[in-house]
Order: C-alpha cells, then sequence, then structure tokens
C-alpha cells in the first residue's frame, strides 16, 4: 500500500480511557488505550470476561464515548453528537444474544429495520435487503418468524440487518457464545466470506481462541490494557504469557508446544510440523 | 404447554380479501359498524347479512373457522338477548308467569341484539383472520398519520406493537422455561387453593420481569446501533399501494352500506 | 442408579408443528458415575433431561430410579428432588430477596423425611447447613449469602443458581450447558465444583452439552444423541475413535484427536484417541521417544 489515503486508518483511538460509573476510584474498564484498525482488516480480540474487550467494541460505534482521550471513525469523532449516524452506519454491531437484537416479526423486515431509520427510498430497501439477505445465505428465510429460527439463523439475520447498511467495519461482540457448534460454523464461515468477498473490516470479540486463529491480527487484552497486538503466529508463540493469564490457547497451538515448536494455526499445518519434527533427522 | 398456543388468529392465504389494502378493509369494518348501527328494519339487516356472506366467500374462510372464533362470545350474546327479552316491555304479550312478561316487541328487540352482535363480531373476525398483525399495526399507522401533527406519538405506538408482536413468542417461551426450572426445585404451581398458586407465580413472574427488562436494555442498544432515532425522517419498506380492485370494493362498499340506510330511512 | 428404558416423546402432537423429540431411547447412569450427554441443538438431550427428572411424562418407555418408576408413586414431585436438574442459563431463574433465600428455596420445597414417613419443615440449622454447604461446593463466598442474587456478577449468578439445586443434595445432578456462555476460565472453574460435588457426594451426575472437549474431559461414558435417537454410546475413548461419524453429525471433535489421526494417515504410529491435553502430550513425546530409539538404532 502507498500513498497516504491508503494509510490512515478507519477507526483510531487515541490513548482511550472509559470507566462505568463516575467515582474516582472506580477502575477504568479501559486504561490508555491506543489502537489503530485499518480498512480490510480481520481483527480478534480475546481475554477473560471483564477484561475491557466489550467495552472496546462498545467504543467503536460511539454507543460509548470514552471518558478520555478520543476515539475516530473515518475521520470522525465519537464524541461529536452529529455524526453519530454517519458513524453508526460505519460501523455496525453485532451482539451475543440472538433473541434480543432482531426487532421485527419477520425477518426481511428487521433486515430492512436500519435502513429504514436511515430514510432510504423503499425501492432502495427492497433491493438492499434482499442482497444482505443472500450474502447470509438466508434468502429462502425472509418471510419467516424470527423465533422459528435456530440460533445460528437468528445471528445470521443479526449480520444481514447490519449489512444492509453497508458498513465499512462489523463489530461482533462474542456473536457465536451462545450457539451450538453448527450455529458457531455458519456465523464463522458468513463472517469469513464478507472479508475475503467483500473486503468489510471485522473486528470479533471472543472466547473461542480457534475463531482467532483465522485472523489477520489479533489483540488480546487485560484489565483494560492490550496486552498484546500481532498476527496470530506471534501471539500464540507468546504461550507462557498467555498461560500466564489463564487464557487457553488452540489445541493445535498447545501440540507444537509440547513439541518446542512454532506454533501452528491449523490442523493440517500442526499435523504437517509435527511429522516433520517426529521423523526429522535425529543427531547422535 | 404454553409453547402451543398460536397467537393472533391470522390465517394466511392469498384471498382477494387477503390481498386487499389493509387500509382499506380497516375503515370499510369501521364504516361497516357505523352502518350496522344506523340500519333499521328487516331489509337492511338482511342486506348487511348478505354482504357478510358475500365478504366469508372472498376470504375462503371456512365457516367453521368463523363460527370457532364467535363461540367465546356466545355467552355476552345469549345474555344480551335475554335481558332484552325481559326488559323490553311492549303490548302484544307472549308468554307471562310470576313477574316476568316477554312481549313481541322484546322478541323482537333480542332477535336485531343478536344479529348485530353476530354480524359485527364476525366482521372484525374476517378483518384479523386476513391481515397479519403486522400489516394491521401497519395500516393502523398509516391511517393515524395524520394525527403526529397534533402530537399524538403515532410512530411510538406502532412501534411497541412490532415489538410486541415479536416478543410475545420469545416471553412465552420464556415463561415455559421458568416454569419448568422452579418445578425441578420442587415449585407446586398446579394445586392449593388459589392463595397459595398466586404465592407460587412469585417465582415465575420475578425471574420474567428481570428477563423483560434485561432484553429491553439489549434491544434498546441494538436498536439505537442500527441507527433507531425516533420516527422522524423514517421510511418503510413495505409501501401500501391501493391497487384499483380496492377502489372497486370500495365503490362496491359504499353503494351497498347507501343501499342499507335508505332501506332503513324509507322502510 | 438411574435408568431410562424405550422412552418416546412427542412435541405438539396433532398440530402442524408436531415433531418427535426423543424416539426410543434408552439411557442410564451409575451411582457415582459422570455421563455426558451429546447434541447439538433439537437432538432431544434436554427433553430427555426432562423426563429423567419427572418433568415430562413419557408417552411410552419409564424412567427407573433406583429401581422404581418414578411416575409409580403417587407423587412424582418427589423425583424432581433426588434428580436435582440445573437447566440451560440457569441464572435467570433466581427470584428471591436474598442469595440464601434463593438457594434455600428447593430445600424447603423439599422437606425433610421422618422416621414415620412423615414430611416436615427443615429447621433453621438444617438449613443453614444445606445452604452453606451448597454455597461452598461452588466457591461461593458466605458473605455473599445475604445479598440480593440481583447483584452478583454473572459467573455468581451462575453459580448461586448451581448452588440452589445442589442443596436438594440430589442423588443424581444432571445440568443442562452448565457452561455455555462463560469465558474459558469460568468454564473450567463450574466444571471443577461439579467434579467436586460428585467426588464428596458419590452422587451421579448427567452432563449435557454440545462441547465435546468439556464433556471429554470429565465423563466416564459418553451418549450422543441426533434426531431424538441414541447415535453412539461408550467409553470417551470409544466414542472419540469415531471422529467423521461425530463431525457427520455437526459436532465438534478436539483438534487433538484431528491432529493425531492425520499423523496416523501419514503414517505415524500415535493412539488417535487422545482427547484431553494431558494425555495428547504424554503421547505426543512417547511417539518422539520412540521414533528417535528407531532411528538411533538404525543410524548408528
Amino acid at each position: 500500500m502507498s500513498g497516504a489515503e491508503a494509510k490512515t486508518p478507519l477507526i483510531r483511538f487515541e490513548n482511550v480511557s472509559y470507566s462505568y460509573g463516575d467515582g474516582p476510584d472506580a477502575a477504568p474498564a479501559l486504561d490508555g488505550v491506543n489502537l489503530e484498525i485499518h480498512a480490510g482488516e480481520f481483527i480478534a480480540v480475546l481475554g477473560h470476561n471483564g477484561c475491557g474487550k466489550s467495552t472496546l467494541a462498545k467504543l467503536c460505534n460511539a454507543v460509548l464515548t470514552p471518558s478520555q482521550g478520543t476515539v475516530t471513525v473515518g475521520g470522525l469523532s465519537t464524541a461529536d453528537e452529529n455524526s453519530l449516524l454517519e458513524i453508526r452506519r460505519t460501523v455496525g454491531m453485532v451482539f451475543q444474544n440472538p433473541d434480543n437484537q432482531i426487532v421485527a416479526a419477520v425477518v426481511e423486515e428487521d433486515v430492512a429495520f436500519a435502513l429504514e431509520n436511515l430514510g432510504v427510498k423503499p425501492e432502495e430497501i427492497r433491493e438492499r435487503v434482499d442482497r444482505a439477505l443472500e450474502a447470509v445465505n438466508m434468502s429462502e428465510y425472509k418471510l419467516h418468524a424470527p423465533h422459528r429460527l435456530s440460533g445460528g439463523q437468528k445471528q445470521r439475520i443479526s449480520i444481514a440487518g447490519i449489512l444492509a447498511m453497508r458498513p465499512a467495519c462489523i463489530v461482533l461482540d462474542e456473536p457465536t457464545a451462545m450457539l451450538d457448534p453448527r450455529g458457531r460454523r455458519e456465523v464463522m464461515e458468513t463472517v469469513h466470506a464478507l472479508n475475503r468477498e467483500t473486503g468489510m473490516t471485522v473486528i470479533l470479540i471472543t472466547h473461542h481462541m480457534n475463531e482467532a486463529q483465522a485472523a489477520d491480527r489479533v489483540l488480546v487484552m487485560n484489565r483494560g490494557k492490550i496486552l498484546l497486538d500481532d498476527t496470530p503466529r506471534r501471539v500464540f508463540a507468546e504461550y507462557d504469557l498467555l498461560e500466564k493469564h489463564a487464557l487457553s490457547v488452540p489445541q493445535t497451538v498447545q501440540l507444537t508446544h509440547y513439541a518446542g515448536l512454532a506454533p501452528a494455526l491449523d490442523v493440517r499445518e500442526c499435523a504437517q510440523t509435527l511429522y516433520k519434527w517426529l521423523m526429522g533427522e535425529q543427531p547422535c | 404447554m404454553l409453547k402451543d398456543i398460536t397467537l393472533g388468529q391470522f390465517f394466511p392465504g392469498n384471498s382477494p380479501l387477503h390481498r386487499m389494502d389493509p387500509r382499506f378493509k380497516i375503515v370499510l369494518v369501521m364504516v361497516y359498524i357505523v352502518v350496522l348501527f344506523v340500519a333499521k328494519g328487516i331489509y337492511a339487516y338482511a342486506l348487511i347479512a348478505a354482504f357478510n356472506a358475500l365478504a366469508m366467500a372472498l376470504s375462503r374462510i371456512r365457516v367453521r373457522l368463523l363460527l370457532r372464533g364467535l363461540r367465546p362470545m356466545l355467552f355476552i350474546v345469549l345474555f344480551t338477548a335475554i335481558l332484552n327479552m325481559i326488559y323490553v316491555s311492549g303490548e302484544h304479550v307472549l308468554v307471562s308467569f310470576w313477574v316476568i312478561t316477554i312481549t313481541w316487541e322484546g322478541v323482537y328487540a333480542a332477535a336485531y341484539m343478536v344479529a348485530r352482535i353476530v354480524l359485527l363480531i364476525s366482521a372484525t373476525l374476517l378483518l384479523t383472520y386476513t391481515t397479519s398483525p403486522i400489516m394491521l399495526t401497519d395500516a393502523i399507522e398509516r391511517l393515524l398519520g395524520p394525527l403526529k401533527k397534533i402530537r399524538v406519538p403515532v410512530h411510538e405506538f406502532a412501534m411497541m406493537m412490532t415489538i410486541a408482536l415479536r416478543f410475545i413468542p420469545t416471553l412465552i417461551e420464556e415463561t415455559d422455561k421458568i416454569m419448568s426450572a422452579q418445578k425441578a426445585r420442587g415449585a407446586d404451581f398446579e394445586s392449593g387453593n388459589i392463595f397459595r398458586r398466586a404465592k407460587a407465580l412469585v417465582p415465575l413472574l420475578i425471574p420474567l420481569f428481570v428477563s423483560a427488562f434485561r432484553r429491553a436494555d439489549e434491544l434498546a442498544l441494538a436498536m439505537e446501533c442500527r441507527c433507531y432515532h425516533g420516527g422522524e425522517g423514517r421510511t418503510r419498506m413495505r409501501v401500501l399501494h391501493a391497487a384499483r380492485i380496492d377502489f372497486l370494493a370500495l365503490a362496491v362498499c359504499a353503494v351497498w352500506f347507501g343501499g342499507v340506510i335508505t332501506l332503513g330511512i324509507l322502510l | 442408579m438411574l435408568k431410562a428404558e424405550h422412552l418416546t416423546y412427542i412435541y405438539g402432537a396433532g398440530t402442524p408443528f408436531e415433531r418427535r423429540a426423543l424416539d426410543d431411547i434408552s439411557f442410564s447412569v451409575q451411582a457415582g458415575e459422570i455421563a455426558g450427554l451429546i447434541g447439538h441443538t433439537g437432538s432431544g438431550k434436554s427433553t430427555l433431561a426432562q423426563h429423567l427428572n419427572a418433568l415430562l411424562k413419557p408417552l411410552s418407555g419409564r424412567v427407573l430410579l433406583d429401581g422404581t418408576d418414578i411416575w409409580d408413586k403417587k407423587d412424582a414431585r418427589n423425583a424432581r428432588f433426588q434428580v436435582g436438574l440445573v437447566f440451560q442459563y440457569p441464572e435467570y431463574q433466581l427470584f428471591e430477596e436474598t442469595v440464601y433465600k434463593d438457594i434455600a428455596f428447593g430445600v424447603k420445597n423439599k422437606g425433610v423425611d421422618e422416621a414415620d414417613g412423615k414430611r416436615r419443615q427443615p429447621t433453621e440449622s438444617e438449613l443453614d447447613i444445606s445452604v452453606y454447604s451448597a454455597m461452598d461446593f461452588v466457591h461461593l463466598p458466605r458473605e455473599l449469602a445475604d445479598k440480593s442474587p440481583f447483584e452478583l456478577s454473572g459467573g455468581q449468578k451462575r453459580r448461586a443458581a448451581i448452588a440452589g439445586v445442589i442443596a436438594m443434595m440430589p442423588k443424581v445432578l444432571i445440568l443442562d450447558e452448565p457452561t455455555a456462555g462463560l469465558d474459558p476460565q469460568g468454564r473450567r472453574e463450574i466444571l471443577g465444583h461439579i467434579k467436586a460435588y460428585r467426588d464428596a457426594t458419590g452422587a451421579s451426575v448427567v452432563l449435557i452439552s454440545h462441547s465435546m472437549d468439556e464433556v471429554a474431559r470429565l465423563a466416564d461414558s459418553i451418549t450422543v444423541l441426533s434426531e431424538g435417537k441414541t447415535a453412539m454410546s461408550g467409553t470417551p475413548r470409544a466414542v472419540f475413535g469415531r471422529a467423521d461419524e461425530l463431525e457427520a453429525l455437526h459436532l465438534s471433535v478436539p483438534a487433538f484427536t484431528k491432529v493425531f489421526r492425520l499423523l496416523r494417515e501419514m503414517g505415524v504410529d500415535i493412539d488417535d484417541g487422545c482427547y484431553t491435553a494431558e494425555a495428547a502430550e504424554a503421547e505426543l513425546l512417547r511417539v518422539k521417544s520412540a521414533v528417535s530409539r528407531g532411528a538411533g538404532e538404525e543410524t548408528c
């Protein structure tokens, strides 16, 4: 990438702190975070409950505004009331509980919700809703009642509701925490396809280490600070540091660690590295 | 099981009545009710009944379903009928015993009353049977639209209806779940007198309310994230188009209702 | 201990939404055993759980507790105290003013059996013992007893709700997705508490989950359900040995198993029945030393 434009981050955190509650001794949920997120990145955010990762997510689209420091989205400060709608249509957000973010009693009406709020013309809403449902592979359910769908399907509807706004970035706050393995896979495949095919920036907050393996970049958070910020390979190479904070690592990484090797990110790679290691030439 | 309750009385279909613009349907039902109350005389009622039958035929809803919908009202119908028979006085005594006198006038009045109630209910049933709750909400919002000018919160009301329709099944499911969970800890919802049973509902209602508030909180956040900022500048995906058939229906009804009223005046 | 024979159950019989939730399922758990019950959403595992503690009455088949049919006696409700069931997301069922009262709810309903066969309310000191020991099992600090359950953190609420069932001292403890929505640390803790309860009381535990990794670590036996039928059952080793079938049922197989399986395909003599970290590490190092010993003999 070259030129100044390519380097302008989509989202920028400058020395951002955030505390819930007012008292001077309220522990900050986020503590002096600096962060740049660029268009097209797939970022996974890991950490324990209460490490500040949800707060980080909510600061990205002005659901929360920083107690200190500034967050800018496409150059607009989230503290500026006037850019609120612009910021929220740029950075969409999907939450954990699939039941509590679907507004309408018919799938397609729900997907249209954001566009109706933005005052888009009816014909265009129709077209964008259909596209969004296609993108999450849920077109055949467009006239269904949401409460009859599975958890994974509901989450995909929620994603479609955000996609319809055509945002530059989608933030997912533990979208798979309440799903079974099938639902989890459906949602993850959808999110990866979006990132790959449309270049959508993805910020995925998760507990599942294996969901972080396929990201471009992994942020590990601890007590409101960013502990690690690097490629998954390098983050998982910090085995001892992760262990110290009681963060589990993917099982493939565990295996390569037992062998004293660099982390492997998927099953096939892991098997191959281990094979070489097992069969490797041994000094006498 | 609570889960088995079906909500609303909408029967999906593709009849002319189903396809009719819901705004027209609502307006027509309202005019129909007014007409029903100003109508006089047996011919006027016959005409209304004929209209009702035609609408029913157009809806392709089985008569059995309509009768089933009428059943809960049976008591009220009988009650008013009996009251009318007893209290309407007249000259032509039919039977008289003890302090009760039933006159022909009373019987007429009772018959009119019954006809009126049955015709009223069947028409409103037809409206809800052929119009989905969402369409109804939509139509009501649009019909009441002009009231926004005098600061009636029409949009907010419609939004509340929409969310209620969405969450009622979810909350019913949840009630079911909490009930089972409390039963697993030995809660007894089935035995004891009324007072004990009411008390047994506490373990059910408190978690239900707590959960409803939590859901409301999360939903509000999700709505905000999808740029919800009230009804101002809002558009809708589904535009209600009044088609030629709707106006045709309106015209037919106008003539018909006109006929009913004229009959009432002439005869 | 607890045994289900040929259970069949249909939801919404006669309506358009009719669904056969259980189809001739048999299941049993021995005293002191931890049995895993696995299946994806809609496989019938939650319905089975509700049969095991008499919340649902089977259309056919029967549930035996210590050899007697739980529906035989007049009081099926009694079975619910013997077979404690912790529902999914149990923290949403808390309702009392204090944590203590909430945990005591089940104990009070259960009552105490007297020698003459009558049942009476537990005394205050009996309640104290039940409630506090339940709190200890789930590592809920006793000073929280007088707090409102709604003031607790998410993880604490979950533990308080589990304590509410443990306090009844059930002979069989069934937990439906006890770790759903928790972070890895919270998951480990809850599973530890459950194991501690089994170890201390000798109760049987039925652990319902869709996470294979989790069940694998604890369970002595595993039953896999699919579409209301038993798809597999046996020891964890035997079940994980059929990884392909598990994947076909949309269940996740531990990455350890997958990697070792690939290694086997490559010709490495490695045991692909490993499903816990410890076993996998030991097996890997065993194979390594075996291979290098073999290689050493050849080249030197």
